[in-house]
């Protein structure tokens, strides 16, 4: 077992003495969730709790002419059938925008479908029952009277003139549009010895967590209250919007959080039906649970990518790169997702586009229309895997086209490392990253040159293996200008609360939340570290709007860099507080004190001088020994957000190994490799596996995953026997490296982790099938998902 | 039969239980709903993704394929059970110590699949490791971890037997 290496870090402002920052230390939570004792939304009973199913369209568009539910109200254990008229007047709709996106637009939206269904799936009539069989059995009874309209599904013909309006006050079907242009874009191209145009289709796909969406609302009529449970990465935004629609003051709705089975960007937006639960908790008064099943989370959980790119890359004989030209189309569905919008990933694929490269030249076009299929959002790496394939499978075709080795046109083209700060053409600025240092460093991991030899060596054999790679740039801990500018009401910053307890250990309670990815273990070591005890001292409070500091929650790689930042400095803030009121009892300078491992200690000597429970016993239970006037303060709360910067940009680069079976057009991923950089590493084993499952999920999108609809907005592979994800025999082993360029903005230093895996893969697998297949004469690939069916189309077999 | 409801007595994790069960409930739904043994989870219920895995008389079962009304007179078992007998306590160590779950819903069926493949003795590679593991689906890990962590316990009892 490769566990990373487990020492102190020897450095700089962290290398306090115990310090944990640079551990590979196990997260706290993980004995619970090994035991079979954690408690997901779905596990959460409360009495007289009752449970909803919905009646959902089966058309991609249609008009709601009645619904009978006569039938449905007879059923044993039926406690309310309720229409999208009737929950109208219990919860508003929503409009999902934001000022910052200029131009972008969308429609009321409501918690269940009203005259109207605009995707197949929607939720159309909600049956309240004591179990979720018998609300299910009672769907089966409504009767719905529909009439069928004609869907606008495909995305190249939803501008037509003779394309119906989804929606009619929107005046058209364009949701949103963006147009860049930086340098000499037409000279760059007139003068460019190749000039590589294709155009690139990326499939729908989802994020298929293990654990589905889950919701339990309770309105406590007596203490006019709504009590949610859920499944979220975002409590504070979720308590602000579902007070905000259900006419409540903010403070009148508790979220509460515990274990979630899987996020990724999924569990971060506001879905209609969990709107529809919390409204029937307060219309019915009384405890609601809503558990997506692995049928509707097909169809209702957020979908991402589908886009469609033209694209061209100018590159000189020499190797420079001298232009990138790109036009997105994508379809979001009929309704942009609230509150973050449908405009922010091709928003992001016109940002990232050409990112690690240093040339000025770029024009970008991305228009983002509406369609009668379910909705597309948010989800790991937004707009990453499209805009980094894009670029990076760009960059290889150029460089078959001059002849040049791929790592030797990256050589030529990626900032130098020594280049910052600047900013790319597309006006992104970066602080400081490491591309030279990571594609040096993943070249000698691989051993690159053997590799090619062998492939050659196979090669003459009749074994067709490609080598690929993906350089790559991630957005990380986001500012305001992410979605506060644009009038979202979700926070940048973060906070942390630590407090003693009365026995020398201390609770931190967090903005940030636990999906998984070790949130709770970071936020423990920055504390543990800062103030100066052992992890086994501290205890992490998440997910609790009531009793953590106001903060975002869980997303755009935020946790450990904001939520991290914030806990070190409450840390050291209590530091601070404690020894003032050792410095008291001991008749001390406190400035001559420390905490190292639980004991208050001479600052120089490292002698011990009294331990944290008697600074705690004192100072709860016998303030009358401490001077007149004295007060002890054993709580600290700090926040954090980035100031100087609006993102801290990490980079880094991947590569494939793989075998093509050229008879058959399967794929065998042999190894793969990344070397990232996300700043200084609190925790080197949490960093990794966040690497390792997101490049998974990033395979994923390349090799399997794909909403598949058909012309009248069906979507024909809901299930996950027909929509496949990576299971463990597909799957390769990964190497780890990283390259450590900390960010100033914060004392840490830490930038996010959590999606560069993700936004590498996809590119750097085709990049590899390619490199494979290239010397067969096939076609050069740019469509994923990368099936056995394209690969034999590519060599002209099928 | 024609009955909706029947009556079942059955061992669950070692105390007996007689419950009536309508005939269409669940293995997974009946232990989560009338047992409360929420440490067997439900992530498909069409038998795909392994979240729901239990062992019945000894074998390792999808509980969303299989009928409570089918296990009267079985015993079963499931990870509270096998947690507190401490029979793979390695195994959820070195989960712990690798890294191995991450949301840790898909944990609960991952480590009762694993413990078969590690009872049978022998030494997997790692492919044969993937292969066992190939019915159980992990969206946070991307399997390496898991994989280095079954491994690791193969070649500890290996050692030690």
């Amino acid at each position: 077992m490769k566990i990373a290496d487990d020492v102190p870090s020897a450095l700089s402002a962290l290398d306090r003495p115990n310090s944990y920052i640079g551990r590979s230390v196990p997260r706290p939570n993980l004995a619970r969730l090994t035991q079979g004792r954690a408690q997901y939304v779905s596990d959460v009973t409360l009495p007289r709790m009752a449970h909803v199913a919905f009646v959902r369209s089966p058309y991609a568009h249609a008009r709601i002419k009645g619904i009978d539910a006569t039938a449905a109200k007879t059923v044993p254990g039926v406690i309310a059938v309720v229409t999208g008229a009737e929950l109208e007047k219990v919860i508003t709709p929503w409009v999902g925008v934001l000022t910052h996106l200029k131009g972008l637009k969308s429609a009321p939206q409501h918690a269940i479908a009203v005259e109207r269904a605009c995707w197949q799936g929607e939720a159309v009539c909600a049956v309240v029952a004591r179990t979720r069989a018998e609300a299910e059995d009672a769907c089966a009874l409504v009767v719905i009277d529909y009439e069928e309209l004609d869907p606008v599904t495909d995305p190249e013909t939803a501008l037509d003139a003779a394309t119906p309006v989804i929606h009619a006050s929107l005046g058209d079907n364009l949701t949103f549009e963006r147009k860049y242009e930086a340098g000499e874009v037409d000279k760059a191209f007139a003068e460019a010895d190749e000039v590589v145009e294709t155009t690139f289709r990326f499939g729908r796909h989802t994020g298929v967590t293990n654990e589905p969406r889950a919701i339990v609302a309770d309105w406590n009529a007596g203490d006019a209250r709504m009590t949610v449970y859920q499944g979220t990465q975002a409590p504070h935004m979720m308590q602000n919007l579902f007070a905000k629609h259900l006419g409540l003051e903010e403070h009148q709705v508790r979220l509460l959080t515990k274990d979630v089975g899987g996020s990724f960007g999924i569990k971060v937006h506001t879905y209609a039906d969990e709107m529809a639960t919390v409204a029937l908790s307060k219309l019915l008064r009384r405890p609601v649970k809503f558990v997506a099943d692995r049928i509707e989370s097909f169809v209702t959980d957020i979908h991402a990518r589908d886009h469609r790119i033209h694209a061209k890359i100018a590159v000189k004989r020499d190797g420079t790169i001298t232009a990138f030209e790109i036009d997105d189309l994508t379809g979001i569905g009929p309704y942009s997702v609230y509150p973050r919008t449908s405009g922010i990933e091709a928003n992001q694929v016109v940002n990232l586009v050409g990112g690690p490269y240093k040339c000025p030249n770029y024009r970008a076009r991305a228009r983002v229309v509406f369609q009668n299929k379910n909705v597309m959002c948010q989800y790991r790496a937004v707009g990453h895997p499209i805009a980094t394939s894009v670029t990076e499978n760009l960059v290889e075709m150029a460089a078959a086209a001059i002849g040049m080795d791929p790592v030797e046109i990256r050589r030529r083209n990626l900032f130098a490392d020594d280049a910052y700060p600047c900013a790319s053409a597309a006006g992104l600025r970066f602080e400081k990253l490491s591309h030279h240092a990571s594609l040096d460093k993943i070249v000698h991991m691989m051993d690159y040159d053997a590799l090619r030899a062998e492939q050659a060596s196979l090669r003459a054999r009749g074994i067709h293996r490609g080598i690929g790679f993906a350089s790559f740039i991630e957005v990380t801990n986001p500012s305001a200008a992410f979605y506060g500018v644009g009038g979202a009401r979700i926070s940048s910053q973060d906070g942390a609360t630590v407090r003693l307890d009365a026995t020398g250990a201390i609770f931190v309670a967090t903005g940030v939340t636990e999906q998984g990815q070790g949130a709770e273990a970071v936020v423990a070591q920055c504390a543990a570290s800062a103030f100066g005890v052992p992890l086994d001292k501290v205890r992490v409070i998440t997910g609790d709007t009531d009793n953590v500091p106001y903060g975002g929650g869980t997303w755009a790689s935020r946790a450990a860099g904001i939520g991290g930042e914030a806990a070190w400095q409450a840390g050291k803030a209590l530091r601070a507080n404690v020894l003032a009121v050792a410095g008291s009892i001991l008749q001390a300078d406190p400035k001559a004190l420390d905490i190292r491992n639980g004991v208050v200690v001479d600052a120089d000597t490292g002698r011990e001088r009294i331990g944290l429970d008697e600074v705690a016993r004192v100072a709860y239970y016998r303030p009358d020994t401490l001077p007149p006037g004295f007060q002890a303060e054993l709580m600290a709360t700090r926040h954090y957000v980035p100031r100087a910067w609006p993102f801290a940009f990490t980079n880094g680069v991947q590569a494939s190994w793989l075998e093509v079976d050229t008879g058959t057009g399967f794929i065998k991923l042999l190894k793969h490799w990344c070397v990232e950089d996300c700043g200084t590493v609190i925790n080197p084993q949490l960093v990794d596996e966040q690497v390792r499952g997101g490049v998974v999920q990033g395979i994923g999108a390349a090799l399997f995953e794909h909403c598949v609809y058909d012309e009248r907005g069906q979507l024909i592979n809901g299930n996950m026997a027909d929509y496949l994800v990576p299971m463990a025999p597909e799957m390769p082993d990964i190497e780890v490296g990283h390259v450590v360029s900390p960010t100033a903005d914060s004392e840490l230093g830490a930038k996010g982790a959590g999606e560069a895996g993700t936004a590498g893969a996809p590119g750097c697998v085709v990049n590899a099938v390619n490199d494979a297949l290239r010397p067969l004469g096939a076609t050069v690939i740019t469509d994923i998902p990368l099936t056995p069916d394209v690969v034999l189309g590519a060599l002209g077999k099928v | 039969m024609t009955e909706r409801f029947h009556d079942i007595a059955l061992t669950v994790n070692g105390e007996a239980v007689r419950e009536r069960v309508d005939a269409r409930k669940t293995l997974v739904d009946f232990l989560r709903e009338d047992l409360s043994l929420t440490g067997s989870h439900v992530g498909c219920e069409h038998g795909v993704c392994g979240a729901c895995t239990v062992r019945l008389d000894g074998v390792i079962v999808r509980g969303c394929l299989t009928l409570a009304v089918q296990c009267d007179g079985a015993t079963v078992e499931t990870i509270e059970g096998v947690s507190d007998l401490g029979t793979i306590a390695d195994l959820q160590a070195a989960f712990q110590a690798r890294n191995a779950l991450q949301c840790g819903f898909c944990t609960p069926g991952m480590l009762l699949t694993a413990a078969e493949l590690l009872d049978a003795g022998a030494m997997p590679s790692r492919e044969k490791i993937r292969e066992h593991l190939s019915g159980n689906y992990c969206r946070c890990t991307g399997y390496h971890a898991i994989v280095d962590a079954v491994e690791a316990v193969a070649r500890a009892r290996a050692k030690h037997p």
